[in-house]
């Protein structure tokens, strides 16, 4: 028993991880910043919380992506194909559903949304993790072939849609009680916005929860940190990389759901369109940290919402801006993941 | 010995491939007077360019193991240079110098800037962020419709002796009007022959040697004293360069310059797939994938559409095969090369001796 005590408290003792407050910070001074140049507090309460659900949903789409990465140093540019394959997937359950859609009952819509997101991060999920078998397995370590590789995957998923459900956009209503905004003060908040934030803080806080708190997360940030002393004390890196591959792909299938209710409308290039912006967030954040990607996924939609209010002209480079300025302050991205 | 001064000593290494290379080049060479019709010389002027654009682009990923997706920004920017150019000077010679400069100043400020700023990492991260910026160029282009006609684009004369109506000769040669049409045929021919021969230069002196020894192994390039850094960029402004040329040649021919014809994904998966078809690392490859792939795409459609109608009955199967899915095709038949050709049709001609 005596023994065990100095061991306690040698563990105890352990140094804590320095907490990087910096760019923590860089949120909040952005927002107040913006809050003069916009002038009226209530068009910038409306366009902090478009921002902030914006950044939300591309948090979602990104985290798998940056995880993937770090974990396995696979870079999946076929991500986005995800993204399209399950907001698709999302109407097969949708559309024929309308019923419940268009019925005055939140408890209905909800059941009907909680159908449709199963479905597509069944979907996706399923199809992920055959992507990492037939497409990605055979090119580990090699990043042109990666590269190249996923790239034709998802050209190929964009034109299986259009196979399937054809070359069309489908409109896509947002059930009743999501429509429409409530009003705090001056400021008007799109409902469907508040869900968008709840959702993506209800993912983050799992996804930290995981990743900190179970053992499957300490031997992901294990892994990300040094895969192969992960292996030498004999687990399989293997299997929690298709775990965290298939997890990402469901993920990004969420995140379609919520994007393309959100736009109201689908078309196949959609996933294509916002890896532009994932990546953007995912070199901003640091590649393979979930923490900076949070962070970059805000940072990035706020500043478009902002940038496209002030200056609509900027806004369409404002990104690329911010990426610039970030990279400037810290070349390897807001948290840089240790080993490289 | 002339021939080996002029292919800087890099010669096909195979029958079949300096057969297959000759009827391509006397295929374009003579392509006004052995296949009449429009649509004929307008594939044959595509291939040129396109030529051109592929070898550029096998610069920096076969030879230097760079993946850009930013190199139809630089074609682009070579199009509209000239295009927009001409279409707000009028159509003179000058306004094509004018544009030609500053389209070719931009793009290798552009190139330096990114090549700079995101080479010194891993080739996975110019990647990304040549997605990013290409990207966030052609919103720019179709945004700023008054300066660059947003989607439509813009529509222009060129000078005098490159419009069809002007004629050089009066007589008809070998059936042939020697009219401005096909002058224009000839300098964008010749200006392709010359590019390439140039590139084929580049990548057979030692610069070039340096450039395939950062692909092997860049750490142990590194270490041998040279500046990688350095290297990567200059071979991405090259590139970028020669891309540039290139858009403002395609641009002379179009009399046209447009976001479908110069910035859109789809060319850029064009050129992926022309690369990885043809061969990476060898300029070869361009102009037999550029010669095939662009007769498939432009021959082959129109069996699809015809394969479709037929199978309309069966429904999934006409969609799969229906003409505006030719991407599928390309996809799949890309993703396949790249896991059992990664040398492509060169490097398989080339293996079999």
């Amino acid at each position: 028993m005596t023994t065990t005590t100095p061991a306690a408290t040698a563990d105890a003792e352990l140094p804590r991880l320095r907490l990087d407050t910096p760019p923590l910070l860089v949120l909040p001074i952005l927002a107040l910043l913006a809050l003069p140049l916009i002038g009226s507090f209530p068009t910038w309460v409306t366009l902090t919380v478009a921002g902030l659900a914006m950044g939300m949903m591309i948090f979602i789409m990104a985290s798998g992506l940056t995880l993937v990465f770090g974990l396995m140093d696979v870079l999946n540019f076929g991500h986005g194909a995800f993204v399209s394959v399950g907001a698709f997937t999302a109407t097969l359950v949708l559309l024929p559903m309308q019923g419940w859609m268009q019925a005055d009952s939140v408890l209905l819509n909800l059941a009907a949304l909680g159908l449709a997101v199963a479905l597509a991060m069944l979907v996706t999920g399923l199809l992920g993790w055959a992507f990492e078998r037939v497409v990605v397995m055979p090119v580990y370590g090699q990043h042109l072939k990666q590269i190249l590789i996923t790239m034709g995957g998802m050209i190929v998923a964009e034109q299986m849609i259009h196979v399937v459900w054809g070359p069309d956009q489908i409109p896509l209503p947002l059930p009743t009680s999501f429509r429409g905004a409530i009003l705090v003060g001056d400021a008007a908040i799109e409902k469907y916005r508040l869900i968008a934030v709840a959702v993506g803080l209800i993912v983050f806080v799992a996804m930290f929860l995981i990743l900190n708190r179970t053992k499957i997360g300490l031997l992901i940030r294990a892994g990300v940190e040094n895969g192969e002393m992960v292996e030498a004390l004999g687990y399989r890196i293997r299997r929690l990389f298709v775990g965290v591959f298939v997890a990402g792909s469901a993920l990004a299938g969420l995140g379609g759901v919520l994007w393309g209710l959100y736009k109201e409308t689908l078309t196949a290039a959609m996933g294509g369109d916002i890896m532009v912006l994932v990546f953007i967030v995912i070199i901003i954040g640091g590649l393979g940290s979930v923490g900076g990607c949070f962070i970059g996924a805000l940072l990035v939609a706020l500043v478009a919402n902002y940038a496209g209010f002030l200056a609509p002209k900027i806004a369409l480079v404002s990104n690329i801006l911010l990426m610039v300025a970030i990279l400037l302050w810290r070349p390897q991205g807001l948290y840089p993941v240790a080993k490289r | 010995m002339m021939l080996h001064r002029i292919l800087s000593g890099d010669f096909p290494r195979s029958r079949v491939l300096a057969l297959a290379l000759l009827v391509v080049f006397a295929g374009l060479a003579l392509a006004p007077f052995l296949f009449p019709g429009a649509r004929a010389i307008n594939v044959a002027a595509t291939i040129c360019v396109f030529v051109v654009l592929v070898a550029s682009y096998d610069l920096l990923l076969g030879y230097t193991g760079i993946v850009s997706f930013a190199h139809t920004m630089f074609y682009g920017i070579g199009a509209y240079g000239v295009g927009l150019s001409l279409y707000s000077v009028g159509p003179t010679w000058g306004a094509v110098f004018m544009g030609l400069t500053l389209s070719l100043m931009l793009s290798l400020a552009l190139a330096l800037l990114i090549g700079l700023f995101s080479l010194r990492v891993k080739a996975i991260f110019y990647a990304m962020i040549t997605l990013a910026v290409a990207s966030a160029f052609a919103v720019l282009a179709s945004q700023l419709s008054d300066f660059t006609g947003g989607e439509d684009g813009r529509t222009f004369s060129v000078p005098e002796a490159l419009r069809p109506g002007f004629r050089l000769v009066e007589n008809e040669i070998f059936g042939t009007a020697i009219n401005g049409k096909l002058l224009t045929y000839y300098l964008v021919f010749f200006s392709a022959l010359a590019l390439f021969l140039l590139l084929l230069r580049v990548v057979n002196s030692p610069f070039g040697r340096v450039l395939q020894a950062i692909r092997e192994n860049d750490f142990r390039a590194e270490a041998l004293g040279y500046r990688t850094v350095v290297y990567r960029t200059l071979a991405n402004c090259l590139s970028a360069a020669t891309a540039t040329l290139a858009g403002a040649l395609m641009a002379l021919w179009l009399r046209y310059a447009g976001p479908q014809t110069t910035l859109s994904f789809t060319i850029m998966m064009d050129i992926l797939l022309i690369v990885v078809i043809g061969g990476m690392g060898t300029l070869y490859g361009s102009v037999v994938g550029a010669a095939l792939f662009l007769l498939a795409q432009n021959y082959l459609q129109a069996l699809m559409k015809q394969a479709s109608d037929g199978l309309a009955a069966v429904p999934l199967l006409a969609n799969l095969l229906h003409p505006d899915r030719w991407l599928l095709w390309l996809g799949v038949l890309f993703v396949l090369s790249v896991y059992f050709f990664p040398t492509g049709i060169v490097g398989k001609l080339r293996s079999r001796k």
